[in-house]
């Protein structure tokens, strides 16, 4: 193994959430939701939150590390990141950034956190009302293309198009991130149960995007703990361990999703070249994976995620992504444990991180039996993409 | 979702831009969305100047030939700064496109459904452009069907400006 790797040198240590809900929900500011999350983790972790000494987080958080850090009163920064990108793209990069920290020597106990309250910042899925459009927002927005759901539809609909792929392949991926929700009490949506009926009765918002193939919009905090592999093997939780993290675009992707509409190869999450590296730096495959924790902004996005990570071809599309192979304990491949982004809740992704970690560990109100290798991809289809391998011990 | 959308640099008001297409209801959508500026004008003017003419008019790498699309300060394939604009048939083919059925603008609040296509013009290097199409928003749309632009004027916005549409090409 080179020297240049992640793999097997740190580790979650410690992860943190508040109670999750439903957008505009929040009862208290969006800061203190995330401090609370921070300790949280680090009450996980028994770790004492002064001795952070890192802050990574993706997506444009309002929450600044020199502002946490002063709140908290940790005894020194050594590391603050910001992974670029909107949505979730980035947040297995924001714990790839934190590794890399950690393995270099920058910081030694890096936080990865999101939070989010809605209602104090304005709501998502809106398209901009403004007057003018300048620069490439010319090109779309005086069209109606506004909002994700309307940027990334095309995207998918060639996919599907192009590989005949049907709408039970997207519902099969929404009723199992619901079925999965219907077990674990932090879900937003446990308690309610999708049924294919009521998939296929639910209203469009995009095509081929039914209103169930849509993620939520919630209001929390969730944060995760990294520490090196040594210290995390004597704190209070079975360390899960990187193994391999990756991050990026295929050739000419924008990040402005004004112009996804140009990128050469339309009908892609990203994935191809970035889940190539991220296999090749945990020298491992599909077939060692165990469970997966995908991040659905859209169902089609998970579709074309889990192609080019490489568990199906996509004219083998219509067979795999079938509700008893997807669902824990008894699937060939477990997928979206907790309910997701879809129906546990949408913290940009960082609550599917958490659950990818909860399954090494054995703590997951959907557990799949003996895993040692969990895979959790970030936000497709939002360039920079990112995706992150985790292990047990075993796995090293 | 805006500032994921925009950035900080968002748009300034322009006047009233938007406000009223000349010929009413001749637009597709109705008035209200945002209306193209044609910001930065080094990059964005030749375009919107040639869609008043009821020209295509994109940009093109001058030493080697390549279209690019949409426009860019640089020539992604030579790394070159010296880039042309160029006319070229206004037609294509459907390489994508969405239903919208959800409305996420006040102005589209009763628009729904709508059709946007992504169009694809194998003539100049396979660029690919948005647009509506037009006719019936309930028809089916097949990828790979040949379209043709329709210069949709907004003559009373002010300033005035015009979008590039799309139909089908009416087969024999």
């Amino acid at each position: 193994m080179s020297d240049r790797s992640l793999r097997g040198r740190v580790a979650v240590a410690g992860v943190g959430e508040t109670t999750y809900y439903r957008h505009s929900q929040a009862p208290e500011p969006e800061f203190v939701m995330c401090l609370k999350a921070i300790l949280a983790a680090c009450e996980d972790a028994g770790i004492d939150p002064r001795d952070i000494d890192g802050f990574a987080s993706f997506s444009d958080d309002r929450n600044d590390p020199m502002a946490l850090s002063a709140a908290i009163g940790i005894h020194e920064l050594r590391f603050s990141n910001m992974q670029w990108g909107g949505g979730g793209g980035g947040v297995a990069g924001a714990l790839a950034n934190a590794s890399a920290a950690i393995v270099s020597g920058l910081a030694d106990c890096v936080v990865v956190y999101r939070a989010l309250a809605q209602g104090q910042f304005g709501r998502y899925g809106q398209g901009a009302q403004i007057p003018g459009a300048p620069r490439e927002f010319a090109l779309s927005l005086p069209y109606g293309q506004m909002s994700p759901a309307q940027f990334f539809a095309p995207m998918v609909n060639r996919f599907m198009f192009d590989h005949n792929i049907g709408q039970e392949a997207l519902r099969a991926i929404a009723m199992t991130s619901y079925h999965h929700a219907q077990a674990n009490p932090r879900a937003v949506m446990y308690g309610k149960p999708l049924t294919e009926e009521k998939y296929d009765q639910s209203r469009w918002i995009a095509e081929p995007f039914h209103l169930f193939d849509c993620c939520q919009e919630n209001d929390g905090a969730a944060a995760i703990i990294l520490v090196s592999a040594e210290r995390a093997r004597d704190l209070r939780q079975t360390p899960a361990f990187v193994l391999g993290a990756a991050m990026g675009s295929a050739h000419r992707a924008p990040s402005s999703p004004a112009t996804s509409f140009a990128i050469p190869d339309l009908a892609t999450s990203q994935f191809k070249p970035v889940a190539k590296r991220l296999y090749a730096m945990a020298g491992l495959g599909p077939s060692d994976v165990d469970v997966v924790q995908c991040y659905e902004n859209f169902t089609g996005g998970v579709l074309m995620s889990l192609v080019e990570h490489g568990f199906f071809k996509p004219e083998e599309a219509m067979d795999f992504l079938k509700l008893e192979n997807l669902v824990a304990p008894t699937g060939k491949l477990p997928l979206n444990t907790s309910g997701g982004n879809l129906a546990e809740c949408y913290m940009h992704g960082l609550g599917l991180q958490i659950e990818a970690v909860r399954q090494i560990r054995g703590q997951s109100t959907s557990q799949v039996p003996e895993v040692n290798v969990s895979l959790a991809v970030g936000g497709p289809m939002s360039p920079p993409v990112s995706t992150i391998l985790y292990g047990s011990e075993a796995a090293l | 979702m805006s500032s994921y959308i925009l950035g900080n640099d968002g748009a300034s008001p322009h006047g009233e831009a938007g406000k009223a297409a000349g010929s009413g209801g001749s637009s597709y959508l109705p008035e209200g969305l945002p209306a193209p500026l044609a910001h930065p004008a080094e990059l964005y003017g030749p375009y919107w100047e040639g869609t008043r003419a009821e020209k295509l008019v994109v940009q093109r790498n001058s030493s080697t030939g390549a279209y690019q699309w949409p426009p860019q300060w640089i020539a992604h394939d030579t790394q070159t700064f010296d880039l042309e604009w160029t006319e070229v048939a206004p037609k294509g083919v459907i390489y994508s496109w969405t239903r919208v059925w959800h409305p996420v603008h006040p102005a589209l609040k009763d628009a729904c459904p709508y059709i946007i296509a992504v169009v694809e013009l194998p003539h100049a290097g396979n660029i690919r452009m948005l647009g509506n199409l037009l006719g019936d928003p309930h028809q089916e749309v097949i990828i790979g069907s040949e379209v043709e632009a329709v210069f949709e004027h907004h003559d009373g916005a002010e300033p005035p400006y015009t979008l590039v549409q799309w139909r089908t090409v009416a087969r024999d």
